[in-house]
Order: structure tokens, then sequence, then C-alpha cells
């Protein structure tokens, strides 16, 4: 049942208990429960929105950063990882394998805030080697959802 | 022109779900529940693999039982799943769909005035089948106090010194009904008394919700006397590229490749190629829309708990089959009310044989949001007749 309440909750997590109880064949009380105790193991680690800001007068410009970094005795990229990512305006971090170290997702309000960042902030640390800066120009799908979908239902309206 | 067309022909019944669908085709901004098909996509790699079929040039006649290659691949999927093997050379066919399966069957096995049972409610194409082959229909009702499944007393009755196939349509299109071993144990045991063939239609074996499925093949003696008949249009949601398959005996096998390579040819290569893939990469994806589907079953049925409707809990396929008996309507009157006054569409239990009359098909193939929205309606809808019932 776990397994099947992720991948609900990893689609909607707006669906109510109620619902969630319903469709998994469980008590509310049962799903209640599951859910807490998800949130405590830090399962299930936020609830977030997924927002296609282009429909909006709201500018945003996203930036992917490959990052070559010297790892540290002891630490290894943890601690470089953990300077990156507690800059607000990055998203996401991710060590990668391959020819560079980390994934360093960023969003700003304009390209010359990346920059910036970049040049001010992410290439002055100590152990970072180099910096390769990408700029999202369209989203197509995002976590899993195709964004600007709109397709109609073209089956037959009976069939037997 | 003026000679008449064939008797046979002329004679057959037009589908009650034709009917329908020409009713529902009017109302342009109606829900349907009305479909018989899996709303999801064929999963992307098996279309990649169609596709990838075409552009290496592979648009010529497969052999007429099939790639050997898919073949090999059936072959495997029956033994792990039932565990009894069909030899991919000669027990196994590759079809038009399920359908073509269930026509080229009974026409390997009819005699003219040979006598086929076959349990109703079930798919429309049974009965006109067994008439164009020749055979005389003997309907058997099945009744919902026993989950619309076949029970052994009632095909005891069903059977005359005439009788010779069975056609086993679980799980059920259009109640959702399954038939667990117990159940199979004890219909095998008449067949092999009764010396029949059994036509099992498992279109739908892919998508059960208490246990996985169990096919009559898997009883003593039977492997011998039934034609299991599948394909990939419910379990892959690939109806369209139109594939199935028939296992059975050499015997049997041999003589409906002869009506196929005469009246098909082979079926379409494009989709044997994807089939192969669907085959060998896709149990995740079926694991994954079985799961939606349950979900969505379980919704339905607590939509009925809470607006009070009566409706067994189906355990197979994508349907449920309530009972709309209390509101003293035909099935035929209650759909078509409905659907005028809702815009809901669901399809009469009578287009399923006359024992679907006071049921209702209402298929699941459907988003959830749709569902909630269709049975929104369907609550008010039921309420204001039960007001007007109270009235008189």
């Amino acid at each position: 049942m776990k397994e099947e309440l992720l991948a609900i909750l990893e689609k909607n997590s707006r669906i109510d208990f109620k619902e969630l109880a319903v469709l998994l064949g469980v008590s509310e009380e049962k799903v209640l429960e599951e859910i807490s105790a998800l949130e405590k193991e830090g399962i299930i680690c936020g609830y977030h929105t997924l927002i296609n800001w282009e429909k909006t007068s709201i500018e945003k410009v996203n930036a992917l950063i490959e990052v070559k970094v010297t790892p540290q005795r002891g630490q290894g990229f943890d601690r470089i990882a953990e300077r990156i990512y507690n800059y607000p305006e990055v998203r996401a971090v991710y060590l990668i394998s391959g020819s560079y170290d980390l994934l360093v997702t960023l969003e700003e309000k304009t390209l010359k805030e990346i920059a910036n960042f970049v040049s001010d902030k992410l290439s002055t640390l100590d152990s970072v080697l180099s910096t390769a800066t990408h700029f999202i120009l369209k989203k197509y799908k995002d976590h899993g959802t195709i964004i600007n979908q709109n397709r109609q239902d073209e089956r037959e309206v009976v069939s037997p | 022109m003026t000679k008449p067309l064939s008797d046979k022909v002329l004679g057959l019944k037009p589908s009650g779900i034709r009917k329908f669908f020409d009713i529902v085709s009017e109302m342009k901004d109606a829900i349907s529940l009305g479909v018989g098909e899996p709303d999801f996509d064929t999963p992307w790699h098996i279309r990649d693999e169609g596709i990838y079929a075409l552009e290496k040039g592979r648009t010529f006649y497969t052999s007429n039982a099939g790639l050997r290659e898919l073949r090999q691949e059936i072959s495997g999927y029956i033994s792990r799943t039932q565990g009894v093997y069909y030899v991919p050379d000669n027990e196994i066919l590759v079809t038009v769909g399920g359908s073509e399966a269930i026509d080229i069957g009974l026409r390997a096995i009819i005699n003219p005035g040979d006598e086929v049972v076959i349990p109703q409610p079930s798919y429309v194409s049974y009965e006109p089948c067994a008439v164009l082959a020749n055979a005389k229909p003997v309907i058997v009702n099945l009744k919902e106090e026993n989950e619309f499944r076949l029970k052994p007393d009632e095909l005891l009755n069903a059977i005359t010194d005439k009788t010779k196939v069975l056609i086993l349509p679980y799980p059920n299109n259009p109640t959702g009904a399954i038939m667990e071993s117990s159940d199979l144990a004890a219909i095998a045991e008449i067949i092999r008394e009764k010396d029949l063939y059994v036509i099992s239609d498992e279109i739908y074996s892919a998508l059960t919700y208490k246990d996985k499925h169990v096919s009559i093949i898997s009883c003593e003696g039977m492997k011998e006397r039934t034609i299991l008949i599948n394909g990939f249009s419910k379990a892959y949601a690939m109806t369209g590229w139109r594939l199935g398959y028939a296992c059975g005996s050499c015997e049997i096998i041999s003589q409906m490749t002869k009506i196929h390579q005469y009246a098909i040819m082979c079926a379409p290569t494009t989709s044997q190629y994807a089939a192969v893939e669907a085959l060998k990469n896709g149990d995740d994806d079926v694991e994954i829309m079985r799961q939606s589907y349950n979900q969505r079953r379980r919704f339905l049925m607590n939509a009925f708990k809470e607006m009070k409707l009566e409706c067994f809990e189906p355990y197979g396929a994508f349907y449920v089959f309530p009972s709309i008996k209390e509101f003293g309507m035909t099935s035929e009157e209650f759909a078509t009310k409905f659907l005028r006054e809702e815009k809901v569409a669901v399809v009469p239990g009578t287009a399923f044989g006359e024992s679907g009359e006071g049921f209702l098909r209402i298929s699941y193939a459907y988003s959830i949001d749709n569902l909630k929205q269709a049975m929104d309606r369907l609550h008010r809808f039921i309420t204001r007749l039960r007001a007007e019932k109270e009235k008189q």
C-alpha cells in the first residue's frame, strides 16, 4: 500500500484523505497514520506545485550549471554541495557521474542575476574548478507532467 | 439487385451497443462511460518498436501463424502466468484481435447443428459468430446472486447430446465477474465428463483485482480441450493495433490456421513487432495500469455505496455492473433517460444479453475526475427518480 500511496501523492499531493482511503481500499485513519509516518521518516520531503510561469507576467530564468569541484578529504562532495545548496536561489543540487561532478539548477528573475551568481558566488568557492552554464529555453515536460498538453478523448463514445 | 442477400446474415440482430451509440453520437457534450477500451495510450516503448519496424521497412506479410519470435514470447508468457506450455511452432496462432480468434475458433470446431453454450451477459460477438458458424447458440442466463459466475448446475442444464463447446468469458465484459480456481475446477470436471470443448476468452486476464487470473487450461486435461484466446488490446492498451492470439492443441490450431490463412493471411506486421516488445518489457506498464483501474473500481464501488445503488463487487476487467431494478424501468429506458437528462452515457445491460436486464454497464476506463463528475450526475439522477417514485 505504501508504494501505491506514494505513487498517487507524487502525482497529486492535494488529494484528500477520504479519497485516498477510497482509492486504496483502506480506512481514513490508516491513510493518515501512514502519511504521518512517511513525513516523519523523511520519505515525503515536501508538497509542491508545478507552475507554468511562462503563462504569467512574472519573469523567471532557469539555468543548469555543470560544476567541476575538488572533493575534500573526509567529506567527499558533501561539504561543497552544502555550501552551494544553502543559497536560496539554488533550486537543486545533484551529484553526477561522468564528466563533471555537481549539477546545480538555478532560478532567478534575470539573466544578469544568474551571471552574477556564477561569477561572484559559485566560481569563487575554493573547491570549484570550473563551471558551464546552460539556460533553459523552454520546458516541454517537468516532473513527469507534459506542459501545455491539451488532448481530447478520441475514442468512440460507446463501444462493446 | 433483387436477389436476396444471405438469410443468415439478414437474420442477425444489429448490436444493442450500436443502437445506443447512435443516440449518444447526437449529443455532443455528453460524458461517456460507455467505452470498452483502455483510456491509456499504448506505452511509448511499444509504440516506438512499431515505428522502428516501419522505419526498417518491415512491411511484408509474416508467416500465417505470426512471427516466430512473437509466438515464442506468447508461449513464455503463458508458461510464466499459467504454468502451461504451448509449442510456439504449432500450438499458437496470432490473430487480428481476440475477435478473429473467437470467429475462427468456432468455425474450426462446429458442424451444422452443434450447440454452443454461451453464458450471458457477455461480449456481443459470441452469439452471432456461433450463428455464422452454423451452430445453435444455447444461452445460459447468469445470475447476480452468483456474482455472474458460471455454476456447474447451470452448465449441466444447458448441455444436450448436441452440445459441442462452451464459451467461457472470464474476466467478464460487461459484468466484471471472474472465475476462481474452485469455480473452474467444477466446470472442468463437467467438460471432461461430457467430452466438450471450451473457448476461453481471457482478453481481460491481466486486469484482475483479487488474486491473479487463473485459466481453465491449468485444470487437469483441459489444455487439449480448450482454445485459449487472449490479446494485447486490454492489457497493453493496444486496441487499435488489432492483435490477439489463440492457443490450443496442434489439431485445433492447424485447422484454425487454415481459415486464418484464407480469410486474413496474417495479422498486421507492425503490430506483431510492437507486441514482441510488449511481452518482453511491458509487465511494469500493465501493473501501473492495473493499479490505476483498481483505484477507479474502488472509487465507483464507494460512490455506489454512498448513493445506495446495489452493485456486486466485480474483480475483473474495467466494468462495474450496478442493478437499477429498484427504479422499475428497463435498462434501456434508464440509460436513455439518464443520457437525455444528465448527459451521461452508460450501456444498458441488455446490450449483452437478456439477462443483463435491470443492470447497466459502467466502464471505468476513464480518469477519476471524469468518473467523479459522472457519479455526481448519477447521484442527482437517481435521487430525483426516487423522489418521483415516492410521490406516486
